[in-house]
């Protein structure tokens, strides 16, 4: 990955698709009619929610090809999709509130995705708490593995329970972009988003990879001085 | 199989001789139940909608304090280590201390239906049949992620914070979907959707016991 693609170029190529996203989500973009700029938000709101869901996918990923191959750079890549995951579901949480407070009158419902959302952050919490609190040394990337798998499990079962749950609960306006009737302009703007969204979470993803491998580097350095 | 039962014995023979757990579970769950009837002051047409949820709540703070025991004790003289080094599958270790979670839970469930139905005025005989079926199950499902997650705990300091933390969130829909059947069966509802209810917490709950089966040998592993 870091042949084919430096970090600077990629940080470079995120810059400029991050400042085209903003611009189409606040100029490019139609006013919507009944929410007006308001709705704007959306497209940032919509990027994070699918990402932070993604990257728990990730993390699942990398903790089976942890178990299974026991290479460091998969329980390192579940780390950063943790840390950057985490991140981005907290701008989902607080994004949401701001756009359902002028839109619905109120800042939270525990309406079924508001609540499986909310799962998902309870989640990413208790992966990282579980990576900070590990105490038998050379442990913790296989536990973290099976939490990261289970927990992602859990994030199945909520989108498949949240049916089952409150079926008679009016679905909310939240999604009211990727359904039909979308304006086309809206749509590229979405994707526009998603993807400057994706590329910064690839980013960090790998900035934070790097950086775990410069500590370990460290910590090999600092044995042989003290030796 | 026979380890299985080997291991389930050895638990509860366990138990039988210190008395550590499971008063601990029933006197936290008696509580629990105590505390939640002051914090509401129910009234009788009220006890119908509350005691589901209070019920529930109650079983899974016993729990949670039980499953942190079982493998505490397993800690404190390496029997952890000797438990993962014996000749055997480690996903029949899993299934027996599961079994043993299972039996202290519902002990403890038992006593604080007693309790409940004592102090709540309250008859669970009409709804008895369900009402073993939902706990069952959902007691399975939540013994099951107690028994790996107390697992994973053990290597944790703290882990009295670390069991509920990630017990919880997983354990979430166990939970909702065992009290939206209690509800049910509580209310004599109709078959069909007790039924239903039924089948959506064995669903769940079998989800994570097969989880909890096919990734206890990583947990345990050196």
């Amino acid at each position: 990955m870091t042949e084919r693609l430096s970090s600077a170029a990629h940080l470079y190529i995120t810059s400029v698709w991050m400042t085209v996203a903003l611009y189409m989500d606040f100029l490019y973009a139609p006013r919507e009619l009944t929410m007006g700029e308001v709705q704007r938000i959306f497209y940032v709101h919509f990027s994070l929610a699918v990402t932070a869901l993604f990257g728990y996918l990730l993390i699942f990923l990398g903790g089976v090809a942890y178990l299974w191959k026991r290479s460091r750079a998969a329980d390192d890549f579940s780390h950063a999709c943790a840390e950057v995951g985490f991140v981005y579901c907290c701008g989902v949480l607080l994004t949401g509130p701001l756009w359902a407070r002028p839109v619905w009158g109120i800042w939270w419902t525990w309406d079924a995705r508001l609540t499986s959302t909310f799962i998902l952050w309870l989640l990413y919490i208790a992966y990282l708490m579980l990576r900070a609190y590990v105490t038998s040394p050379g442990r913790v990337e296989i536990l973290a593995s099976v939490v990261g798998i289970i927990g992602f499990v859990d994030a199945i079962v909520d989108y498949m329970a949240i049916r089952w749950w409150r079926t008679q609960h009016p679905q909310p306006v939240i999604m009211g972009g990727a359904g039909s009737g979308l304006e086309p302009r809206m749509w590229l703007t979405v994707m526009v988003t998603w993807g400057a969204f994706l590329c910064l979470f690839a980013y960090l993803v790998r900035a934070r990879m790097a950086l775990a491998e410069a500590r370990r580097e460290l910590r090999a350095l600092k044995r042989e001085l003290a030796m | 199989m026979r380890i299985i039962w080997t291991i389930l014995v050895k638990d509860l023979r366990i138990e039988w001789r210190s008395r550590e757990t499971l008063p601990s579970m029933c006197v936290f769950g008696l509580l629990v139940v105590f505390l939640f009837n002051f914090a509401f002051e129910t009234a009788r047409e009220e006890t119908l909608r509350l005691l589901p949820g209070l019920l529930w709540v109650a079983f899974a703070f016993a729990g949670v304090l039980g499953f942190n025991r079982s493998f505490a004790a397993e800690r404190e003289n390496g029997c952890l280590e000797g438990l993962a080094l014996a000749p055997i599958d480690p996903s029949t270790i899993f299934l027996g201390k599961m079994l043993a979670n299972l039996v202290f839970l519902g002990v403890a469930e038992a006593v604080v239906i007693f309790a409940a139905s004592l102090w709540y005025n309250f008859s669970f005989f009409p709804a008895l049949a369900w009402l073993a079926a939902i706990l069952f199950f959902g007691s399975l499902g939540y013994a099951a992620l107690g028994t790996i997650f107390g697992a994973v705990a053990a290597h944790t300091h703290m882990r009295e914070v670390m069991l509920p933390v990630l017990q919880f969130p997983v354990a979430f829909w166990i939970l909702i979907l065992a009290i939206d059947a209690t509800a049910d069966a509580l209310r004599g509802a109709p078959r069909v959707e007790i039924a239903g209810g039924v089948y959506r917490v064995a669903g769940v709950s079998l989800i994570f016991v097969v989880a909890g089966f096919l990734l206890f040998e990583y947990v345990l592993e050196e």
